[in-house]
């Protein structure tokens, strides 16, 4: 899970010692995440270990679309939300029972990329905040459907099909789905970055335009990423709603789930495999122990936004990326960043070194003296 | 004579009530360094990106060869086979080096570093490939531009003024390079108020004032010409020699 620069598209190399290091404690904290249900058997704490899961999963198929294209979407939830109700209506329909549930998950997964493809050809027309607006309408759209239809079962929403399942180790089954989720997300979030497709995606970050001219199909790459993005989502959707049982509209259809998967991706590091990931590890617990601890409602919610704003000032870039810009400073101290050998070297940035006639001319629009000068010169 | 590989054909273009391009008409002959130039705002970028498919032509036609792109998409242009830089650089800071060059890449995964690697080391900033792109200095950043469009090998290349904003060493570093490819059979349209940069590299040159094309030919006709002479002095000036700075004729 490298977040070093020049992460992605990496040639084929031999492993080297902080390659296998990384290895050995992803190995390590993947043998403790497995482990868990049996270290804390409890299910206070497998309830924290499948929202904290849920979340990790969601939040890094939100970055997977957001973090690398730059398009802040806002209106996740309504794949969310979406996943859910598919698996609930579908299992009500169809007269699906108990375990046969589960096999309805990529119908959920389906529901969700389906509805992104007519969400994205209207959406990714736009940019920046006319994009964010877009997806917050959509998504209001979405909650109010689920109101006002009638297979959505109104204000009352959808309940899942009961399993018949011990409560001691109910959450067990729940928490490895949501693991398996998770690590599967992280696993294409990590091999997107380091994808053809995945530079593009970051191109189109830092710069749409320039991208196109490069040969990117900036449409195309987005709107696959948003559809990538709405399947995960749709179906951790669909596994958080049949671990709730039930899903109402302004459950399902939540604005704060789409403020707190921003959150985890700000907190951690926009854009990067592992910040949404350590993101999510920090707030989703956080939050289910404020929601459980204070019985004003409000209260996490407001130390949400608190948070939110703490981050903003102390990590803007996020945990990750700042914690490893720290890193290389320690390791690179006393020594110049870049190396000067050649030619281009020494050229002096634009913004410090004296403008030439010629930078002039185009810049001051053509002044009479710097027009008598390129007359001169031809 | 040459095969023409880009030709535009009475294109307009109008941003409001300004008209940017007026029944502007250019051709670019196969394997040869072209210049395009003229005073500020007459429409060289203008016509860049209508060529390149960033703006569209509100009437006119622009061929490759033989082939009508006219209001293409920048991708389906750049596919093509034409390659541009940006007045002001244009690259992707949060990528490194190495990365920018990958974006333009029509090769495999391990070919496709390879000659990346290759152009680095031609324009002479192989040093830099995994540096963060943002890092560059201003020069550094258009070798890269001119690096990251040739690696897709188009068919002709835009500079747009890749002599702008750098000094004089990088300059010369520049035009040499140019001049290298170009014997190679590598095809360039160059926009640029170096004049010296220009009448050096170019063997033909087009003049546009106020989106029309008011002069073509050699360097040498060009320069003498009268209507160029007017656009670029002004025809008050070259009528009615006002008192000039002395610091500029020192």
């Amino acid at each position: 899970m490298s977040e070093s620069p020049g992460a992605g598209l990496r040639g084929r190399s031999r492993l080297g010692g902080p390659d296998i290091v990384r290895i050995a404690f992803l190995v390590a904290l993947l043998a403790v995440a497995l482990a868990f249900p049996v270290l804390f058997p409890s299910p206070v704490a497998t309830n924290y270990g499948v929202f904290t899961l849920v979340f990790v999963a969601v939040a890094s198929a939100w970055n997977v679309f957001s973090g690398f294209s730059g398009y802040i979407s806002l209106g996740h939830a309504v794949f969310f939300g979406s996943g859910a109700y598919a698996l609930g209506i579908a299992a009500r329909d169809w007269h699906v029972t108990g375990v046969a549930t589960f096999g309805l998950l990529p119908l959920s997964a389906a529901v969700g990329a389906l509805i992104a493809v007519p969400f994205g050809l209207i959406a990714l027309r736009v940019r920046r905040h006319t994009f964010i607006v877009i997806t917050i309408a959509v998504f209001f759209i979405f909650q109010l459907m689920a109101y006002n239809f009638s297979f959505t079962g109104g204000s009352t929403g959808v309940d899942a099909p009961f399993l018949p399942w011990p409560a001691a180790t109910y959450n067990n089954p729940f928490y490895y789905i949501s693991l398996g989720c998770a690590v599967g997300m992280i696993a294409l979030a990590w091999l997107i970055r380091r994808s053809r497709f995945g530079l593009q995606l970051r191109a189109i970050r830092d710069d749409e335009d320039r991208a196109r001219g490069l040969g990117v199909h900036a449409m195309r790459v987005k709107l696959t990423a948003f559809v990538i993005s709405a399947a995960v989502t749709g179906l951790v959707g669909a596994v958080w709603f049949f671990y709730l049982t039930q899903v109402q509209p302004p459950s399902g259809f939540d604005p704060l789930f789409d403020l707190s998967v921003v959150l985890m991706a700000f907190l951690g590091g926009l854009g990067t495999v592992a910040g949404p990931v350590l993101g999510a590890l920090i707030i989703e617990p956080g939050q289910l122990y404020l929601t459980v601890t204070f019985t004003n409602g409000y209260f996490s919610e407001i130390l949400l936004g608190a948070l939110f704003l703490v981050a903003v000032l102390l990590v803007p870039r996020g945990i990750i990326p700042t914690g490893g810009e720290y890193l290389r400073r320690l390791t690179t101290r006393g020594r110049s960043a870049i190396p000067a050998a050649n030619p281009a070297s020494q050229s002096a940035p634009a913004s410090t070194g004296p403008r030439s006639d010629e930078g002039a001319m185009r810049e001051g629009g053509a002044s009479k003296g710097a027009r008598r000068r390129a007359g001169k010169a031809l | 004579m040459s095969n023409v590989l880009l030709r535009t054909e009475g294109v307009n273009k109008s941003y409001g009530g300004v008209r940017a391009l007026d029944m502007c008409t250019i051709e670019v002959a196969e394997g040869t360094v072209a210049g395009l130039i003229g005073p500020n705002g007459s429409g060289k970028t203008t016509l860049f990106n209508v060529i390149t498919g960033y703006a569209k032509a509100d009437a006119g036609e622009v061929y490759l060869a033989d082939r009508r792109i006219t209001n293409s998409a920048p991708d389906k242009v750049f596919a093509l086979g034409i390659g541009r830089t940006f007045q002001l650089t244009r690259i992707f800071p949060s990528l490194t080096v190495m990365e920018n060059m990958l974006v333009a890449s029509r090769h495999s995964r391990t070919g496709a570093r390879r000659q990346a690697m290759d152009q680095l080391e031609f324009v002479g900033i192989a040093g830099h490939h995994a540096e963060l792109a943002g890092t560059l200095s201003y020069g550094q950043r258009k070798l890269l531009e001119l690096a990251y469009v040739l690696v897709a090998d188009p068919a002709i290349v835009l500079l747009d003024e890749p002599a702008g904003g750098v000094n004089l060493s990088l300059v010369n570093h520049i035009a040499a390079r140019i001049r290298e490819l170009n014997a190679a059979g590598k095809t360039f349209l160059i926009v640029e108020h170096n004049m010296e940069f220009v009448m050096g590299l170019c063997a033909e040159i087009t003049v546009l004032d106020s989106g029309t094309v008011v002069a073509a030919g050699p360097p040498d006709i060009v320069r003498t010409d009268r209507r160029v002479l007017d656009a670029y002095l002004g025809e008050d000036i070259v009528d009615e020699p006002g008192p000039v700075d002395p610091a500029e004729d020192a």
